[in-house]
């Protein structure tokens, strides 16, 4: 299997982009990242698009093709893959697309994620988005998304110890990647109190505890690594992918505060790497809920089992500290357009490789990992790059 | 051989209302309506709860004293005015919850507030027949009185169940003879919100009429006088009328005082008088006999005649709580949170 | 209008209708044909298995931004409850103050409302649990 690499990246800014559609924003950054990669259209082999619910955000299925389209590349009849898997399409269409290039069908890809969400209300917003929960016996019962990951805060700080202050510490951190952020989301700074006092959406999960709803779009441009060096000179290899499922329903995980799909797909990703969370500079992990993130680091193995939240409180896990999480804000800061996450975590990496992160830069980064969950953690997908030189 | 009762169910929601905190709302003084009706407090609805929940609990409750195989319940017939459903009957789903379905029948009774003791006869008559080993009648409702008016005092909501049969019987009822005329003392029009009724023509010559004359038909049938009785039970729509018939038929306050549950549940339509013949059998023992004598609107009486077996040592009376615990276990809201709960707020279309 | 995806689970969502893999012992909830232990060998084994109703609390938290279907009830209480069966479920807890639900406390199921397809549409029902009532 061959190596494959990313030559470009491009983003949209998130947020709330009442003018732009979901054509506008795929569209956007898909073009970003094919004039990042110094592409023509002609030498694209094929479409990868993450996006977890365009058929109920504008009723719109079919995204792959209407996407390609737009982008001016419907007469070269591309093929075009849309990927669905919750909040971790957009990871799995990565994945997706550097099995073809590493299996020697294609040897271009362009990658986006797009998510449109801000055309329902907000409490529809939210029923869309705990439709990737177990709809029949979570959500008809009245589990909300955020519901379900405050169970996972409740029964970890049973377990562990940990305090809402703990998990509060990872929005401010955030926060304060993201204000260093010019696409982020949110761009200023948050004290511990605003967390701790904002109100109540599931305990002891706050307004601030929670990621935003977002419009937004990110795309990478993906390359045969043998090839890379025609296009740029800081090519970043996939060093390392790992993918795992897990029950749907939170009631039936072996243990509530372990997501078993991120250790397996953490493992997975490591053993092709070679390499141990220590060898890891930089990571952008799934912080939909402030508990996610906790989860996440323990999970990696960044942290042992139930030291997440002390460990985020100490600032291990702040920019240039031990390792840097979430540097360009996290889902919570920069935002959260679903479809986009795992592409939008990827270009994070890849900026942070190249050494063009600006304020947010983690000095002497060689190697970064994206984390990306679906649901309430029934899939994982993980990324670990390293610079190609 | 006679029919009887083989066990019983019933189901109070928890939270209450006193009629001070209604006549406060509507400018009218609820102490003295409350004084008036000798109510002290009504039950209210969880926004969860209807006549379907209620009669599936009060079912549940019922089997629950007793070991018999659902599936041979023949009938199920819940009476009701306040159905979720107009079309679509409640006794299915009752059937459904409690594992009798599919091989039995089933439908819902409308007569006011004695739909309940109709659907106990009906059952009477399917089990001594022998077309079936048991039918289960239900009364349930959780009506309502227009706001500000007489009815919002007192109407609530409860459920009781009656599993019905010739075999294994806790308490005979060795008769039921009832009284029915066309009198429109209290109704309510296909599409209308709220009951209306004739203000005081649903004293003398409505609730009056049918309980006495159907009471003084039953003494004449069973051949017996209120001494004889234990325990005796009235439809009541307020803690008033089922007293003064009581007085009237020279029974004692002491043998109305156990089922006499108005006074702090309010008036449970359907579910009244089978409500108190619940609290009677809770705590009563084998040869006691029960006077009982129902109520509806529209108008008709249905009264028992009943005697308590051994048999009711055998089944177990504290499997689910009783109806006093039932009574005891409550929670007070106030008017907003009652409106609230009752759907009596102008919300958005959903 | 869902009509038959309701309808279809009705034995489940009533009478709390699992299954047991007969050749682990293993209970399930809601029904599955096939054991996540066993796999194969339990296809055609899965025996059919009423709940009895009595289960733990696991984990819990009290919802505040609710649903539409949810709305008159919030804030209310969603807990993982742990069936004496072994099965694990995720259900609304009533009946009870947020203040004083506890991992651990003991609950039973009960027939409640679960949410309606608008005012002139079918009516879904389901289990809720309250804490369980000692006699």
């Amino acid at each position: 299997m061959r190596d494959v690499a990313v030559i470009g990246v491009g983003e949209t800014e998130f947020g709330e982009l009442w003018d732009r559609s979901f054509r506008d924003l795929g569209i956007e950054a898909g073009l970003k990242a094919i004039q990042d990669a110094k592409i023509a259209s002609e030498e694209i082999d094929a479409v990868y698009i993450g996006n977890m619910s365009a058929g109920k955000f504008i009723d719109q299925e079919h995204v792959s093709a209407l996407v390609a389209d737009y982008a001016g590349l419907a007469d070269m009849h591309l093929p075009t893959v849309r990927v669905e898997g919750g909040g971790a399409c957009g990871a799995i269409a990565l994945l997706q697309a550097r099995l073809a290039i590493a299996s020697g069908m294609y040897d271009i890809v362009v990658v986006g994620g797009a998510e449109k969400m801000t055309d329902v209300g907000d409490v529809q917003a939210a029923e869309i988005l705990s439709s990737t929960a177990d709809q029949e016996w979570e959500s008809v019962f009245g589990a909300t998304f955020a519901g379900l990951y405050a169970m996972m805060a409740r029964r970890h700080m049973h377990e562990y110890g940990t305090t809402r202050e703990q998990l509060a510490s990872v929005a401010v951190k955030n926060h304060k990647n993201g204000a260093l952020n010019p696409e982020a989301q949110f761009q200023k700074e948050i004290t511990l109190d605003a967390v701790l006092n904002s109100p109540m959406v599931a305990e002891p999960l706050g307004l601030f505890d929670c990621a935003p709803l977002s419009d937004g779009a990110a795309a990478v441009v993906l390359c045969a690594a043998d090839k890379a060096r025609k296009f740029t000179d800081t090519p970043i290899l996939f060093k390392g992918s790992g993918q795992a499922s897990d029950f749907l329903a939170l009631h039936d995980r072996r243990d509530l505060c372990t997501m078993d799909a991120t250790v397996v797909a953490g493992k997975r990703a490591l053993a092709e790497a070679k390499l141990e969370p220590k060898d890891i500079q930089v990571a952008e992990v799934h912080d939909n809920f402030t508990i996610t993130e906790i989860l996440a680091i323990e999970d990696l193995r960044f942290v042992e089992k139930g030291k997440g939240g002390p460990a985020t409180l100490d600032g291990v896990t702040a920019l240039n500290g031990k390792f840097s999480i979430n540097t360009s804000g996290g889902l919570k800061a920069r935002g959260q357009p679903v479809g986009a996450t795992g592409v939008a975590q990827a270009v994070e990496i890849v900026k942070q490789l190249r050494n063009e992160a600006g304020k947010r830069q983690v000095v002497g980064a060689r190697r970064g990992l994206t984390h990306t969950l679906g649901g309430t953690g029934a899939t994982a997908v993980v990324h670990i790059f390293e610079r190609g030189d | 051989m006679n029919a009887g009762i083989v066990s019983y169910g019933g189901y109070i929601p928890r939270f209450r209302i006193t009629p001070q905190m209604i006549g406060a709302v509507w400018g009218a003084d609820g102490e003295a309506m409350g004084r008036g009706l000798n109510i002290k407090s009504k039950s209210v609805p969880g926004p969860d709860e209807d006549v379907i929940t209620i009669s599936v609990e009060a079912a549940r409750a019922c089997m629950a004293k007793v070991d018999i195989d659902p599936t041979e319940i023949g009938a199920i017939y819940v009476g009701s005015e306040s159905h979720p459903y107009a079309v679509k009957p409640t006794a299915t789903i009752v059937a459904e919850a409690i594992g009798s379905a599919p091989v039995m029948t089933a439908a819902d009774f409308e007569f006011a507030c004695k739909a309940g003791t109709a659907a106990v006869q009906a059952t009477m008559g399917l089990t001594l027949s022998k077309m079936m080993k048991y039918g289960l009648a239900i009364g349930s409702d959780t009506s309502q009185g227009a706001p500000g008016d007489a009815l919002e005092y007192s109407a609530s909501a409860g459920g009781a169940a009656m599993l019905i049969g010739t075999d294994h019987v806790i308490a005979e009822i060795a008769h039921t003879v009832s009284y029915t005329t066309d009198t429109p003392d209290f109704w309510r029009r296909e599409g209308q919100r709220y009951p209306s009724h004739g203000g005081r023509f649903t004293g003398e010559p409505a609730y009056f009429k049918h309980v006495l004359a159907c009471a003084n038909l039953l003494f004449k049938r069973a051949g017996s006088k209120p001494e004889d009785y234990d325990y005796a039970v009235f439809h009541q729509p307020n803690g008033k009328f089922p007293v003064r018939a009581a007085k009237q038929l020279e029974f004692k306050d002491v043998q109305i005082d156990t089922g006499l549950c108005v006074r702090d549940i309010g008036n449970t339509y359907s579910a009244a008088i089978l409500v108190g013949l619940a609290a009677i059998l809770d705590e009563a023992d084998p040869g006691d006999r029960i006077f009982a004598v129902g109520y509806g609107s529209g108008a008709g009486s249905d009264g028992f005649d009943i005697t308590v077996t051994d048999q009711i040592k055998k089944i177990n009376r504290h499997a689910t709580h009783t109806i006093k615990q039932q009574i005891a276990d409550h929670v007070f809201v106030d008017y907003a949170t009652y409106a609230k709960y009752r759907g009596k707020i102008l919300l958005r279309e959903a | 209008m869902a009509i038959p995806r309701f309808w279809r689970e009705i034995g489940s969502r009533y009478n709390l209708i699992g299954t047991k893999c007969s050749n682990c012992g293993k209970v399930d909830f809601p029904p599955r044909a096939v054991c996540p232990d066993c796999g194969r060998k339990s296809i055609g084994k899965m025996e059919r298995l009423q709940l009895a109703g009595k289960g733990t609390v696991v984990t819990y938290t009290v919802i505040h931004d609710a649903p539409a279907q949810f709305e008159m009830q919030k804030p209310y209480v969603m807990a993982i409850i742990e069936m004496d069966e072994g099965a694990r479920l995720t259900a609304q807890l009533i009946d009870v103050k947020p203040e004083d639900v506890k991992i651990g406390l003991r609950v039973h199921s009960t027939f409640r409302k679960l949410g309606q397809e608008g005012e002139a549409g079918v009516i879904h029902y389901g289990y809720k649990f309250r804490p369980a009532v000692s006699n």
